[in-house]
């Protein structure tokens, strides 16, 4: 395991995502609501990378009271990533798969001391 | 520490390459070995719209080159019929929008140049290509304009594409809803270098059984030409309009078209008519397999009568199909994955497809991961069996025979 510098706190911004590397194995660093995340790049479906695609609010179904649909929308307070490979989507803040809970990406620890993010790789 | 600068991509930022976003399929190749064996690609794509400009100078008609020809519809736009869907899923799917960004050398042609960016990179060596948005051409009203366009296409394809590309070949667009012609496209491209057989799109309408088609089929029989069946989906088509998401008309529809088209081929005999004629269905996964089996042979013992010609059940004779392999269904279910490629004999029947660059494509992985599967079927599957299918010369990448000097 080795422990990669990520940036200086206060460098990335909302959204935005970096990915680090130590030899072959890769990181996923995301900034999300003041907090950072990561995850192993690599998506559990066929290997694909998974924190280096397009980020979205999970979208959800309008459902009346009556049971009537509405349509679609978006629940903007909790974001997924999406695997550019095949479309799997992950939870940002926790790294579960949005179509299967019992799926998730590998958490990476983040560490932060002396004004620097690290992450454990 | 204050002084320690990071290291780091932003994917958002980066240039789109194929090769830096399939590097972990790279991986996957070296950790397999890959450059030990041969991998045929039986379904893969090309975006031939994007190069109209160039395949309407293949056109015979010259009025369909001048309605084309003009600024504004130079395009998928009024040529071909259109489909609605989503198959990027608005940018989730980032090749689709970044891809045009690629750059090319000057030579060889961009859409080799492409396809061999993505099969260098996945660990695939031949690779059969076909169209995209032609894939709906069976469903043009004016069959002319499927036969123009066809022929316009296959004479590009051989010419620019193919030629002196050992690594690719094509089954060739074979116009079925106009026989006379599909019979003239066969003896005119049938020998052409990397042609290996023919392809019809399988969303159309004019029943396979049909009696004009007999000239087809023999004519491809003769010639120990494969005939392929490509699946595609029809949202106009007035079951599938009844579905109102995208995941749903696809889930169905490019099964639909082909289990139309296999049931026709089955209980009209067509086996016994055209024993020697190889086909193989493309791009309807597999658990439609196991379900068509079980579904004719069950009617068939009851109903024999009404298919006359059939010295078998119907599902024997679909033991005697090929089948492409993706999107092969593998979500938690490995058990009925290894049962379906008992009911198929996968290890002679079934044929690798990446269907790359399109959303559901599948690597090689797919295939040599399972574990039910010995190595020398997984060769077979991911190799082997189209090499014999298509009677290819095996040819092996370059990336692969500079892997094997290294050790």
């Amino acid at each position: 395991m080795a422990e990669i510098l990520v940036c200086r706190e206060g460098e990335m911004e909302e959204g935005d995502v970096r990915i680090v590397a130590s030899g072959h194995r890769e990181a996923g660093v995301f900034f999300q609501d003041g907090a950072y995340y990561a995850y192993r790049n690599l998506c559990p479906h066929q290997g694909g990378p998974a924190c280096e695609g397009m980020i979205v609010p999970k979208v959800l179904a309008v459902i009346a009271e009556d049971q009537t649909a509405h349509g679609h929308t978006y629940d903007e307070s909790q974001m997924h990533f999406v695997c550019p490979w095949h479309g799997y989507e992950y939870d940002m803040k926790t790294g579960v798969c949005a179509g299967d809970s019992s799926l998730r990406l590998q958490s990476c620890a983040i560490s932060q001391r002396d004004g620097q993010v690290y992450v454990t790789l | 520490m204050d002084n320690a600068v990071p290291h780091f991509r932003d994917p958002h930022k980066t240039e789109f390459e194929t090769a830096q976003l399939l590097r972990n399929a790279t991986q996957q190749a070296e950790l397999r070995n890959y450059k030990d064996f041969l991998i045929v690609d039986v379904d893969s794509h090309h975006y031939e719209t994007e190069h109209l400009g160039e395949i309407l100078k293949y056109v015979d008609d010259p009025t369909i080159r001048q309605l084309a020809s003009g600024k504004m519809s130079v395009g998928r736009s009024g040529l071909m019929p259109g489909q609605l869907g989503f198959q990027d899923m608005g940018g989730r799917i980032t090749r689709y929008t970044k891809r045009k960004t690629e750059r090319t050398p000057p030579t060889p042609h961009r859409d080799v140049s492409l396809a061999k960016y993505w099969m260098d990179a996945i660990g695939v060596d031949i690779a059969c290509l076909f169209p995209t948005a032609m894939l709906h051409l069976g469903m043009h009203p004016d069959v002319s304009m499927e036969v123009q366009l066809a022929r316009g296409y296959n004479r590009w394809m051989t010419e620019r594409v193919l030629a002196d590309q050992p690594r690719l070949c094509s089954m060739l667009y074979l116009p079925l809803n106009a026989p006379d012609d599909a019979v003239k496209i066969i003896e005119e491209f049938g020998d052409k270098k990397g042609v290996t057989g023919f392809m019809v799109t399988s969303t159309r309408y004019r029943p396979i059984f049909d009696n004009a088609n007999m000239k087809v089929f023999r004519a491809l029989e003769e010639r120990g030409l494969p005939l392929s069946f490509h699946a595609g989906y029809n949202w106009n088509d007035q079951s599938l309009a009844q579905l109102n998401r995208f995941i749903s008309v696809h889930a169905l529809g490019f099964t639909f078209f082909n289990m139309i088209h296999m049931t026709n081929w089955i209980i009209n005999g067509l086996p016994e008519r055209f024993p020697k004629l190889k086909v193989l269905w493309i791009e309807s996964g597999l658990a439609w397999i196991p379900f068509m089996m079980q579904r004719l042979d069950n009617e068939y013992m009851m109903r024999t009568s009404e298919a006359p010609l059939l010295k078998r059940k119907p599902s024997d004779y679909m033991r005697d199909m090929f089948y492409s392999s993706q999107p092969m269904e593998m979500v938690n279910n490995r058990a009925m994955l290894e049962e379906t490629f008992k009911m198929i004999n996968a290890e002679t029947q079934l044929v690798y497809s990446s269907d790359y660059p399109h959303w559901d494509m599948d690597l090689p992985s797919t295939i040599y991961d399972l574990p039910f599967l010995s190595e020398q079927a997984k060769r077979n599957i991911l190799g082997e069996n189209a090499r014999k299918l298509f009677n290819l010369e095996p040819v092996f990448s370059e990336t692969k025979l500079a892997a094997r000097l290294k050790g």
